[in-house]
C-alpha cells in the first residue's frame, strides 16, 4: 500500500479509535464495577455505581460518550521502524482529533493555560498529545486515552527521602486519596509510580493507572503488594463518588523505575471510574486489528 | 431519607424541607455555569451589567455539556457534573447575589459555600460523576446559550430538563455537610491504618 492510502488508513483508524474509547468502556473494568455493586450495602453507595452502570449501557446503546469530559486526548504510539508511515503520523493524528471533535462529537477542551482561550478543535500547543516509542518491525501500536481531568486535577507527586521507606509512600498514597475524596470519581484506578525522577515517575504512574484490568503487575512480589494497597485504599471506607463505602478503587497498579540514590521518588495517578482507553495494531499492508475493542466492520 | 419532585423555579420553603441525604428530582429549567460563568456573571454583577437571563429560583448544575448543534438547533449529547470544589471560589458571593436555591455537581463544597446556603436558604445536590449520557436522558431542551465566547463547556446553557435526578442532598439549608462529615470518619479510618503499618 503506498503511503498516502496507508496514512488515510491511519486517520481513519484513529478516528474511529477515538469514538470506540469515549463511547465503549472496556469490558474490564464494566466487569470491576459490576462486581463492585454487588459488594457494597451502603445505599448512598448503591446508587451511584447502579447510575455508572445504567450510563454504560445508555452510552453503549445510543452511541453517546460516557462521560460529557471526553478529555485531552492522548496517544501512545509504539511505531515499527519500517513502518512506511512516519514523520506525517503527528498531522494525521491531529487531523484525526479535529475530525473527532466535530463528527463524533467530542467536546472541545483545550484551552490557551494564560489566556483561557478555547481553539475548539481540541488541538493547540503540544496538543494532542503523543508519546513515541521505536521498535523493529513493519506495524505501528496506538493506544488512545481520552483522559479526563476530574481526576488528572487530584494527582500527586512527592519526593520522599529514601529513609522514609515503603511506609511513607503508603501514607501519601492514602493521604492522596482523603485530598481526592469524590473528586476524581471513585472507584479510581490508582497508577503508583516509584522511581526515576520528576516526570519519569509521572509517566510510570500513568502507564500504571492506564494498565487494562484485570491485568496484576508481572512480578509477583509487586502484584502482592498492588494487592495490599487496593484492601488499603478501600478500607478508608471513601467509597463511590466519596459518599462513603467499599469500592473506593477498582485497582491499583504499580510500575517502578530505578531512581538516583538520593530519592525516593512517588507518584500517584487517578484515572476516573470512567476508564476510557482503546488500542489498535495497523500494519503496512493497510490492515487494522482493534486490540481493544471487538470490531465487526469500520 | 424522602424523595421529592421539584419543578423549578424553586421556592425558598420547599428547599428549606431539604436533609442530607434525601432524594431530589427536577424538572423544568436550569443553567449550566463553571469557573468562567461564574467570574463573568460576578463581575457583570458588581459593574451594575444586567446578565442576559434572570437566574434567580434555578437550580445551577456545575456542567459543561457536550453538545452539538443540529440544523440549527443545539442538542446535549452527554452532560455529567463537573467537579464543584473548583467554584468554591465564587460560590458564596453567587448564592447571594443571584439568590440560587440548588446546586448540581460533584465531589462536594466546602464551608463558606454550606455557610451561604444555611443563610440563604439553599442546598447542593450530587449526580454521579462521568454519568453524562444517563444525565443527558433528562435534558430535553436547549433553551438558549450565552457565553459561547468562553468555549462550549464554559458557557451558560440554559436548559430545560424532565425528571433529573436521582439528586442526593449532600449539603442542606440547615448548616449540614455529608461530605464535611464523612471527611471526619475518613481521616479517622486512615489514622487507624497508618498506626497499623
Amino acid at each position: 500500500m503506498n503511503t498516502n492510502d496507508l496514512g488515510e488508513v491511519v486517520e481513519r483508524a484513529t478516528k474511529k479509535l477515538l469514538e470506540l474509547a469515549v463511547i465503549e468502556l472496556p469490558i474490564g473494568v464494566e466487569n470491576a464495577l459490576r462486581g463492585a455493586l454487588k459488594k457494597e450495602q451502603n445505599l448512598i453507595a448503591k446508587a451511584q455505581l447502579t447510575s455508572m452502570i445504567e450510563n454504560i449501557e445508555i452510552a453503549r446503546s445510543k452511541r453517546l460518550p460516557i462521560c460529557q469530559d471526553t478529555g485531552i486526548q492522548m496517544f501512545h504510539i509504539t511505531l515499527g521502524e519500517d513502518f512506511p508511515v512516519k514523520s506525517k503520523l503527528q498531522k494525521i493524528v491531529q487531523r484525526s482529533v479535529q475530525k473527532a471533535t466535530s463528527e463524533i462529537p467530542l467536546r472541545p477542551n483545550a484551552v490557551h493555560p494564560i489566556t483561557r482561550v478555547n481553539s475548539s478543535d481540541n488541538t493547540g500547543i503540544h496538543v494532542p498529545y503523543i508519546e513515541w516509542c521505536i521498535q523493529p518491525g513493519t506495524k505501528m501500536n496506538i493506544e488512545v486515552i481520552p483522559k479526563g481531568f476530574g481526576s488528572e486535577n487530584m494527582s500527586r507527586l512527592r519526593m520522599l527521602s529514601p529513609g522514609q521507606g515503603m511506609k511513607a509512600v503508603k501514607e501519601f498514597l492514602l493521604d492522596s486519596v482523603l485530598e481526592a475524596g469524590g473528586k476524581n470519581c471513585p472507584p479510581t484506578i490508582i497508577g503508583l509510580g516509584l522511581g526515576l525522577g520528576v516526570d519519569g515517575v509521572m509517566r510510570l504512574g500513568r502507564k500504571a493507572a492506564l494498565r487494562p484490568l484485570p491485568l496484576r503487575n508481572e512480578h509477583p512480589e509487586i502484584a502482592d503488594l498492588e494487592a495490599e494497597l487496593l484492601r488499603l485504599v478501600n478500607e478508608t471506607g471513601i467509597g463511590p463518588m466519596g459518599l462513603g463505602g467499599k469500592t473506593t478503587a477498582l485497582a491499583v497498579n504499580i510500575e517502578l523505575g530505578h531512581t538516583h540514590t538520593a530519592s525516593l521518588p512517588v507518584a500517584v495517578v487517578f484515572q476516573c471510574w470512567a476508564a476510557r482507553r482503546s488500542e489498535a495494531n495497523i500494519y503496512s499492508n493497510g490492515c487494522v486489528e482493534f486490540v481493544s475493542h471487538e470490531v465487526k466492520e469500520w | 431519607m424522602v424523595e421529592y419532585l421539584f419543578t423549578s423555579p424553586l421556592k425558598e420553603s420547599d428547599v428549606r424541607k431539604l436533609r442530607v441525604r434525601d432524594i431530589v428530582y427536577v424538572s423544568g429549567n436550569v443553567f449550566t455555569a463553571r469557573d468562567e460563568a461564574h467570574h463573568r456573571a460576578l463581575k457583570w454583577a458588581e459593574d451594575g451589567k444586567k446578565l442576559p437571563i434572570n437566574l434567580t429560583g434555578l437550580p445551577m448544575y456545575h456542567c459543561g455539556p457536550l453538545a452539538r448543534k443540529d440544523d440549527g438547533t443545539w442538542n446535549i449529547i452527554s452532560a455529567g457534573p463537573t467537579t464543584s470544589s473548583r467554584m468554591e471560589l465564587y460560590e458564596s458571593d453567587f448564592i447571594k447575589q443571584f439568590e440560587i436555591p440548588m446546586i448540581v455537581g460533584k465531589g462536594g463544597m466546602g464551608q463558606r459555600t454550606t455557610e451561604a446556603m444555611m443563610n440563604h436558604g439553599a442546598v447542593y445536590a450530587a449526580f454521579p460523576g462521568g454519568t453524562g449520557a444517563l444525565a443527558a436522558q433528562s435534558i430535553i431542551g436547549v433553551e438558549k446559550v450565552f457565553w459561547l465566547d468562553l468555549g462550549m463547556p464554559e458557557a451558560l446553557w440554559y436548559l430545560r430538563v424532565e425528571h433529573f435526578g436521582p439528586l442526593t442532598i449532600a449539603i442542606d439549608s440547615h448548616g449540614n455537610n455529608l461530605y464535611d462529615s464523612l471527611y471526619e470518619e475518613f481521616k479517622v479510618n486512615i489514622a487507624e491504618l497508618k498506626q497499623k503499618m
